[in-house]
């Protein structure tokens, strides 16, 4: 019999006390909190607030009481509906678009040496460097030279153009962070490529592709200086409001911006607590 | 812990097709241009139903060659086999082994029981079976009840069991472990050990075990492989490996032992002998035919738990060497000696302390250093 090794029993490790010391806040620090937030809810209550204002001048800088008016009137003005239904759709469809070939080009990326991957990493910070002015005025003479007439179209290639670099580098990061044997493991137990994808790597990429997503869409709903640019005579919602500035704001303006932060506001509880879930 | 004997070789009746048998593997990495040669021409049959280990240091390439048998990595040149069939070329998804991770990696967004099925549902299984099977590995792998956690609410040692049980469930023809036990504390890492031993012994899959830590390959394995910079150096069980290393480097690697060397003075019968400082006197069996001239220099290891220490000079039979002891080490279940021979080598002795009550020399004492003939190996030289 060999007996290989008599190790002397290994003393337990000590009980290492979790050293969690709740310290007590200065009130200054309460303060300057509540300052902050005060100061960026504030323009905010105030659109909200300004939809329910009873107004009967042109303008909307003055309470005159409390309606829901604007609420029930809110497809009224049939020029502002058809610019919101422009940047609904424009900004769902760049959304998709972007999110599959973001989400790829995060992929490839993140994951895989190729030639050119160099290059698509400097294109990708440039088109996020680059400033909207400047992207806005090129696209159009882009768009010029090209003759393509102005409109839906190049408004939806131009936002797709500027949110795609963002939806690559969120999902670019998450993948960088994966253990690649994890995909390897799935492989090992008898997936092919299409399955390992579907069941192993999207779902472990995916807050990645929601954050991008969301990105994306929040980009092009709110876009003016490069759709201002590439729009031709199409209106969205942002160049309408712009454009009425001169003649007056109508409350319904506050009310869809209302409605779309409340949507925002809605999508943000709801994935902030299904990170904390998953983390759990 | 207990004693495991080497499974006795099984004589099935179709005789022994081995499981794996890897012929003149070799593989390549081109690194930023460079190519680097991983694994250097590797030839092994792993028998079904056993333990068998690759072990040595990092780097050598034992990953590589084990992900050349789950078909994550293709070989330069040479033939992976399972079972007789020729798999070179045939994608991981398609081969019958499975694979347990250092980095365990688990799917951390599939409960426990989602993870272990996966491999079941890739197949087809029908949904009843699937339940059966995976509840019946969660038992053996002791997670009964935890089937619904996902894998970060699960201890680093849980999450092993979870990743052994994921591979298990699928009856592979052979599990393959990269340093499965890496990451966990000493403590942790034996009770597994122990635990991995029963697993496979009720399970019955072929194991190949890489590991860097000869205690666990020396503990768990019926065979082992030592391999370094990409060649296998021996291949034995556990005792041979330690008892008769081939070279020097698997001298070194495993255990601790020492190495002596000296011309041959004189060939009695099938032993040389060679004359060591004034009045020393080492006999070392020639095994293998090697012939080594008179004059020549022989490099010989005796494990330090074979010498005896003592003031006189040993009877005849035995080989005897003088020195000066340099460091006395209590241990508790054992005393280190170490000695400088009076040719100048280092030796290390180690003495239970099962009857003394007193060490037997002290630091500057004058020693004779004795064993019998049989514990002296001739090693190959240095590569
Ligand atoms: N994908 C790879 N590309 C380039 N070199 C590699 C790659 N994988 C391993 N190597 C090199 O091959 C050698 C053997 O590696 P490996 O098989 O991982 O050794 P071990 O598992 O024994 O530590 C090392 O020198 C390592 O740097
Ligand atoms: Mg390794």
């Amino acid at each position: 019999m060999t007996t290989l090794t008599t190790d002397p029993a290994p003393a337990p490790p000590a009980d290492p006390a979790p050293a969690v010391r709740r310290r007590r806040r200065p009130a200054v620090l309460h303060v300057y909190t509540l300052l902050l937030i005060a100061w960026l809810i504030l323009p905010i209550a105030i659109m909200i607030l300004f939809g329910f204002n009873d107004t009967h001048s042109k303008q909307n800088f003055r309470w005159e009481g409390f309606t829901l008016r604007w609420y029930v009137h809110l497809f009224d003005k049939s020029d502002l509906t058809t610019a919101l239904v422009n940047s609904l759709t424009i900004a769902l469809l760049s959304t998709l678009i972007t999110t599959v070939i973001g989400t790829l080009a995060g992929l490839a990326l993140g994951r895989h040496r190729f030639r050119g991957k160099g290059v698509t990493n400097l294109v990708l910070f440039m088109a996020i460097s680059c400033p909207e002015i400047v992207m806005g005025a090129s696209l159009l003479s882009m768009f010029v030279t090209f003759n393509l007439p102005r409109g839906y179209l190049t408004i939806l290639v131009a936002h797709v153009m500027f949110s795609i670099a963002f939806v690559a580098v969120t999902v670019r990061a998450r993948v960088v962070g994966l253990d690649p044997a994890v995909e390897e493991a799935a492989q090992d137990l008898g997936a092919g490529p299409w399955t390992r994808f579907r069941l192993v790597t999207l779902p472990m990429i995916m807050p990645g592709v929601v954050a991008g997503a969301l990105l994306s869409f929040v980009l092009s709903i709110d876009d003016f200086v490069i759709t201002n640019f590439t729009s031709g005579a199409t209106v969205t919602f942002p160049l309408w409001i712009y454009g009425s500035t001169r003649t007056g704001t109508p409350p319904q303006v506050n009310v869809m911006g209302t409605l779309i932060f409340a949507v925002g506001v809605v999508i943000a509880v709801v994935s902030a607590r299904r990170s904390l879930r998953a983390s759990r | 812990m207990t004693e495991t004997q080497p499974a006795p070789a099984r004589d099935d009746p179709g005789r022994a097709v081995p499981a794996i048998e890897l012929t003149g593997v070799r593989k390549a990495y081109d690194a930023f241009g460079e190519t680097v040669a991983a694994v250097r021409g590797v030839d092994l049959d792993i028998a079904q139903g056993e333990f068998f280990s690759l072990l040595g240091p990092s780097g050598c390439g034992k990953t590589t060659t084990m992900r050349m048998i789950a078909g994550f990595e293709e070989p330069t040149a040479g033939r992976v086999r399972l079972h007789g069939r020729d798999v070179t070329g045939v994608p991981a998804n398609r081969r019958d082994v499975n694979m347990v991770f250092q980095s365990y990696a688990l799917f951390p967004h599939m409960s426990v029981f989602d993870n272990v099925a996966f491999g079941l549902r890739r197949r087809g299984v029908p949904k009843d079976e699937i339940k059966e099977r995976v509840g019946a590995m969660l038992d053996i792998v002791d997670l009964g009840g935890r089937e619904r956690r996902r894998p970060a609410a699960l201890s680093g040692g849980q999450q092993q069991r979870v990743a052994l049980a994921r591979a298990l469930v699928n009856r592979p023809r052979a599990l393959l472990l990269d340093e499965p036990l890496g990451a966990l504390d000493l403590k942790l890492r034996q009770a597994m050990q122990v635990e991995l031993k029963r697993i496979q012994r009720e399970v019955g899959i072929t194991f190949v075990y890489v590991t860097h830590d000869q205690g666990e390959a020396l503990t768990m394995s019926d065979r082992i492989a030592v391999m370094n910079e990409g060649l296998i150096e021996q291949l034995g069980s556990p005792r041979e490996i330690y008892e008769h290393p081939a070279t020097r480097f698997v001298a070194g690697f495993i255990g601790t032992s020492n190495l002596l060397g000296g011309e041959v003075g004189e060939l009695a019968g099938d032993r040389a002998v060679i004359s060591f400082g004034p009045d020393g006197r080492i006999e070392v069996p020639l095994r293998d035919g090697t012939r080594p001239a008179a004059g020549e220099r022989l490099e010989l290891t005796v494990r330090p738990e074979k010498i005896c220490i003592g003031p006189d000079k040993p009877a005849d039979g035995l080989c005897g060497v003088r020195g000066t002891v340099t460091e006395v080490v209590y241990l508790g279940t054992s005393t280190n000696y170490n000695v400088t021979t009076s040719a100048g080598d280092d030796v290390v002795v180690f003495l239970q302390n099962a009857t003394s009550a007193e060490d037997i020399a002290v630091r500057g004492d004058s020693v004779w250093l004795s064993w019998e003939p049989r514990h002296s190996y001739a090693i190959g030289a240095a590569r």
